[in-house]
């Protein structure tokens, strides 16, 4: 008993240590941009970095969108293949999973063959056509993620009886989804987009090719040029993407409030 | 009795019919129930009680057939124009809303104005007996509070019917027998037209004013609980509406309607004009049309043995083997005379009147 326990300790050491290892190894470095000792120096460095701000805040706006337009589809099709096409459900998983299955590169290679200058559409004329471009090219990477969010939290409410009480007192559709599912599945749905948020930050590939300057890329940029600082927001991004996962367990554990079932 | 007032048709249903996949779960189905009138749809599971109050809600559309509200065809409303309440076995109260709020929704949809949406919403309360409770989450109240909270949400708008789908089938036995008479009590209160959906014949003849009996989507009776109850129409009302006794006999004499039984003959009012002499039929009794015959002027009489005795608190049921019949009885539990021993032999009375002939 006790050195099962002991045992199950040492793997549980050895994992954690895989993964942290490298990490305390990145943010060490990362203090030592001077002899003298260890400093925040290369964070402040990366902060006061004009193209950093813009970079960041770019992506989050695009992130922002991708997870508002990505909610506005998933929410409404989740709810309704639930209620009413419990049948096509399996087809549904499978396309909400294409974005994993094609790589990003013919994804958005596909895009600039579809939408370029030359185009019946030629959204990659201008920029605000490729800002559009990009946010839709997220909405639907982070499809996988955001179909199984809401879906899940769909599983745990009666979709169906409180669509009913709720109609027969006279709500429509809309309203319905507005005011009793969406509440209830409003744990569920942060989670998604919380997800979606964290890939958004990270995400590389489609933003270079469409040439715009997500924080991706300029990690990348960085990261070629300088030393300690990639290492600075290699941290960076791994206390953002930390933080969105420390949310989505914060609102997990503030759900029961309202979307307790009996 | 009811007779007495002017009848007013409210809900009429015509030739209802519905089939899901293949399997007709509701067979033409033809209802007319009063205004303020309490009607309990009852039978078996799978009978298609749900699917008829689905297709009064408009959550399923009829195959064909009509429903009529106040004489108009209401098969073109969706369910969110029926202007008609419902209450669900579930409870299916909004989790992420308070019970005022779960109360409120119907008015607010309406846009009913806030302080008069309050004030109904506190008149419900009080209503139902959670005055007090407005501010609670529903996963914070009992079973039986949770499904008060939900028919005063269907109440609060003022809808022009009342459908509740076996609202009393989660919850525990007291509960469900207050709960009922409270729901009765309400319905009463505000006279609004109500379609109660069991499987529970106790209940059904407990609170409704008339029930229908249905089996495998056809009405087997429509009628008032103790019509029901004392001249059920089919055997499968008969059997299924409380308990019942069946002797087998012989017909002896169709024309002078006497039937042996037992070695006796004895006469059978009941013994309808199509019976033929030799034929074997079924009289049914209800239990408390038998009795002990110590001396009780019952025009049947037959002799046989104590089998089993159940004490059921103020009555007693014997159940009396006969040879080749068996007959359950109910007795008073008189606290002075202890009850028959088992193996006892006894004598039992009925009266013939009581007897019913039922058909195939
Ligand atoms: N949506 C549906 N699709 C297919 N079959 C259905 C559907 N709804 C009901 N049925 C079938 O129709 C029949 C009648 O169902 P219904 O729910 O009306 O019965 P019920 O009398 O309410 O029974 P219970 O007492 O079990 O609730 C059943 O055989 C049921 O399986
Ligand atoms: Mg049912």
């Amino acid at each position: 008993m006790k050195s099962g326990k002991l045992w199950s300790w040492i793997i549980f050491g050895l994992g954690a240590a895989y993964f942290l290892v490298p990490l305390l190894a990145t943010f060490e470095f990362s203090l030592r941009i001077r002899r003298e000792g260890y400093t925040f120096d290369a964070y402040t460095s990366v902060f006061s970095d004009g193209r950093f701000q813009a970079s960041f805040s770019y992506s989050l706006i695009v992130g922002v969108c991708a997870i508002v337009i990505g909610l506005l589809i998933v929410v409404p099709a989740a709810y309704y293949v639930r209620l009413r096409a419990p049948h096509l459900r399996p087809i549904i998983e499978f396309i909400t999973l294409l974005p994993l299955i094609i790589p990003a590169i013919i994804l958005v290679f596909g895009y600039i063959r579809m939408y370029n200058t030359s185009s019946p559409l030629p959204l990659l004329g201008t920029n605000l056509g490729t800002d559009i471009l990009l946010t839709l090219a997220y909405v639907a990477l982070a499809l996988p993620y955001m179909y199984r969010a809401v879906d899940t939290g769909l599983r745990t409410i009666d979709v169906q009886t409180l669509t009913e009480a709720a109609n027969i007192l006279g709500a429509n559709q809309a309203t319905i989804i507005a005011r009793v599912i969406f509440p209830n599945i409003i744990v569920a749905v942060l989670s998604g987009a919380f997800l979606t948020l964290a890939i958004v930050i990270g995400e590389f590939t489609i933003a270079s090719l469409l040439n715009r300057q997500v924080f991706g890329v300029y990690m990348q940029n960085v990261g070629a040029n300088r030393a300690f600082e990639p290492a600075a927001l290699a941290v960076i991004s791994f206390v953002i993407t930390w933080g969105a996962m420390g949310m989505i367990q914060l609102l997990a554990r503030f759900a029961p409030k309202t979307a307790r079932r009996d | 009795m009811a007779e007495e007032l002017p009848r007013r048709e409210f809900l009429r249903i015509e030739k209802l019919v519905k089939t899901f996949g293949g399997n007709q779960v509701v067979k033409g189905v033809d209802l007319s129930f009063d205004k303020g009138e309490f009607v309990s749809l009852l039978g078996p599971s799978g009978c298609g009680k749900t699917t008829i109050l689905r297709m009064i809600a408009g959550f399923e559309r009829p195959d064909s057939g009509r429903i009529l509200v106040e004489g108009k065809d209401i098969s073109g409303l969706a369910p969110n124009q029926r202007k008609i309440g419902m209450v669900f076995q579930a409870y299916a109260l909004f989790p992420n809303m308070n019970v005022a709020d779960n109360i409120g929704f119907g008015l607010k949809i309406a846009a009913m104005p806030k302080p008069e949406r309050e004030a109904r919403v506190e008149e419900m309360l009080k209503l139902i007996g959670l005055s007090g409770y407005g501010k609670r989450y529903p996963f914070e109240l009992s079973g039986g509070q949770q499904q008060r909270v939900a028919l005063a949400r269907a109440l609060a708008p003022s809808p022009r019917m009342l459908l509740l789908d076996e609202p009393l089938s989660a919850l525990d036995a007291k509960i469900r027998v207050s709960l009922r008479e409270q729901i009765r009590q309400i319905q009463r209160e505000l006279g609004i037209t109500t379609v109660f959906v069991t499987h529970d014949q106790e209940e059904a003849l407990s609170i409704s004013d008339r029930i229908v009996v249905l089996n495998t989507g056809n009405v087997e009776q429509f009628g008032q609980p103790f019509e029901i109850y004392n001249r059920p129409q089919t055997r499968f009302v008969a059997t299924f509406v409380g308990t019942l006794n069946t002797l087998n006999a012989t017909v002896a004499d169709a024309g002078a309607k006497t039937v042996s039984l037992g070695g006796t003959t004895v006469t059978i009012p009941a013994l309808p004009a199509t019976a033929r002499n030799g034929e074997a039929v079924a009289l049914t009794m209800r239990p408390e049309a038998v009795s002990l015959a110590n001396g009780t002027a019952r025009d049947i009489v037959l002799d046989g043995k104590v089998a089993e005795v159940s004490f059921l608190g103020s009555v007693i049921r014997l159940k009396v083997d006969l040879g080749d019949n068996a007959v359950n009885l109910d007795t008073f539990n008189d606290q002075r005379t202890p009850p028959p021993a088992h193996g006892a032999p006894v004598r039992i009375g009925i009266a013939s009147s009581d007897v019913l002939v039922l058909e195939r």
